[in-house]
């Protein structure tokens, strides 16, 4: 038999360059359909397939992007868009978890909210924009506000699922040595449901950019969804196309970022 | 008087339709430094009477006491030992040794010594600070005994503690806790439906029957095998003989049960 002749090692070496190159293949194909996507997107456009008013270009997107990066407008926009988005997105995950802490604590409490948690987790949050704005007036109050309710109640309902699914006998090992509520608390539930705050903070990236771009077009007054808002009543559809784009690449960077903080986590809580 | 007493124990569980009775009257007294096993099959109420006794169940009936204490209230005096090591993975073994102490605010430099010292003399000293993923059962197994003996406690409770280990380690581990407790000089509580490590072990054994969960009969274990490590009394004659009526005990209430 053929194969029976390879050393160990070789056998290793072969399995590595296979692995290696299909790594290589999966990120050749995420780049040829980025490049296609692009390039059609651009012919389309030239040989008006698509109406080039509604759809733009992506060379147009692309001047735009550079005169708003040399006039500073787009790091202003950029800038008040992200702040509101961390801010909101950390508000509504530390209340969550607060709240669910709560309902951990006193099961009655729990049982009592049940039905409410359920309503207001089905209902669609960013309704209560109007109210928001009017209640915390249009500026940065309110647009935070929307960040943080809108992932605030699915935090708490996860948090707190999580706290349940614990294994009861932790807590057991720790009463019999006479540990409090609080002791419990600290000791077992909480660090045994981190991996699942830490997938709620996934969760929270993508929602919070809802509530802020929502938040921003019903104040109007500055960051990339007022772009948005903006580029729609001027029917600049390059400029909606255009803070779509930066939207993207942020919500992208931020989520990678909340995967390193996983992995830090994990290594360094587990190691 | 008696260092541990149960007193007419009784305990319900109760659902929204009915209610079980888990254990029926159950009264024993228990002499310190003794090692009492209580044998019976699965469902008769032995990991709730266990509850019980460590005070983390109040019994609807009936009360406990440990040295004239009320159990609920020497909690701290009582170590508990599960089927499995629950150790917290996200803590080193030494930490995880530690809990106890931690939580009684009793956290000392001589505590953390005594720790290691302990792990050293039962064979963890090189896996003080690995994580309880990268141990094998059995030693899991041996540092949750280090955590329940650091406190001292003065009764020690061990629910089926060998059952989720392999057979060779399982003999092995009876041999040493069997040896701790001996050299500390412990009073000791073990559950189990294992016939023959409940001879090796224990001086006492109180075997149960279910539906209720009552105490069937009560078996004194020969001089000449308590004096014995269990691997040593399992060889020995009397063992046997003992066996032989413990077995033929449990098949009669079996019977009776089914009549």
């Amino acid at each position: 038999m053929k194969t029976n002749t390879k050393s160990d090692d070789q056998l290793f070496e072969q399995y590595r360059k296979h692995r290696k190159s299909e790594r290589k293949s999966v990120m050749f194909w995420q780049f040829i359909i980025f490049v296609v996507f692009f390039a059609f997107w651009e012919l389309a456009s030239r040989q008006e397939w698509i109406d080039p008013l509604i759809f733009s270009s992506p060379s147009q997107v692309g001047l735009l992007f550079t005169e708003k990066l040399l006039d500073g407008s787009l790091w202003f926009h950029l800038q008040v868009t992200l702040i509101e988005t961390i801010i909101g997105f950390a508000l509504g995950t530390i209340f969550g978890i607060i709240l669910a802490a709560i309902l951990w604590w006193s099961e009655k409490l729990s049982k009592i909210l049940d039905p409410y948690l359920v309503v207001l987790n089905a209902m669609p949050k960013v309704a209560l924009g109007p109210i928001i704005i009017v209640a915390l007036g249009p500026g940065y109050f309110s647009i935070i506000a929307m960040g943080a309710i809108i992932c605030v109640i699915i935090t708490t309902l996860v948090v707190y699922s999580a706290f349940r699914e614990v294994d009861e006998n932790y807590v057991k090992v720790l009463k019999s040595f006479g540990a409090n509520r609080r002791q419990c608390f600290t000791a077992a539930i909480l660090p045994a449901s981190f991996p699942a705050m830490i997938s709620t903070l996934k969760v929270n990236v993508g929602l919070s950019w809802v509530g802020v771009i929502v938040g921003e077009f019903l104040v109007s007054a500055k960051g990339l969804g007022y772009l948005i808002v903006y580029g729609f009543q001027v029917f600049d559809f390059t400029l909606v196309l255009y803070s779509l784009l930066v939207i993207a690449i942020l919500a992208a960077i931020m989520y990678q970022l909340v995967e390193k903080l996983e992995k830090w986590l994990i290594k360094n809580t587990e190691q | 008087m008696s260092f541990l007493t149960l007193n007419h124990i009784s305990h319900q569980y109760f659902t929204e339709k009915s209610y079980t009775k888990a254990l029926d009257n159950i009264s024993m007294t228990v002499e310190e430094g003794s090692f009492i096993s209580i044998l019976g099959p699965s469902g008769c109420g032995k990991t709730t009477l266990l509850s019980i006794i460590s005070g983390l169940i109040k019994p609807t009936r009936g009360e406990v006491t440990l040295a004239g204490v009320k159990a609920e209230d020497a909690e701290a005096e009582i170590g508990y030992m599960l089927q499995q090591d629950y150790l917290f993975p996200w803590k080193t073994i030494l930490d995880n040794v530690l809990v106890g102490p931690k939580v009684q605010r009793k956290q000392t430099a001589e505590v953390q010594e005594e720790g290691i010292n302990f792990l050293k003399e039962i064979g963890l000293g090189n896996v003080i600070n690995a994580y309880p993923a990268e141990l094998s059962g059995g030693m899991r197994q041996r540092a949750a005994l280090i955590r329940t003996l650091i406190t001292d406690p003065k009764l020690l409770l061990l629910d089926e503690p060998f059952s989720a280990l392999d057979y060779q380690t399982k003999l092995k581990l009876e041999d040493l806790v069997s040896h701790l407790l001996k050299e500390y000089h412990k009073t000791s509580i073990l559950v189990t439906h294992d016939i023959g490590e409940a001879i090796a072990m224990s001086d006492q054994i109180y075997l149960m029957k279910a539906n209720p969960g009552e105490i069937a009969e009560i078996f004194e274990v020969p001089i000449e095998l308590r004096d014995l490590p269990p691997f040593q009394a399992r060889k020995h004659l009397k063992y046997q003989l003992l066996f032989d009526r413990i077995w033929e005990e449990l098949n009669s209430l079996e019977n009776k049960h089914q009549v």
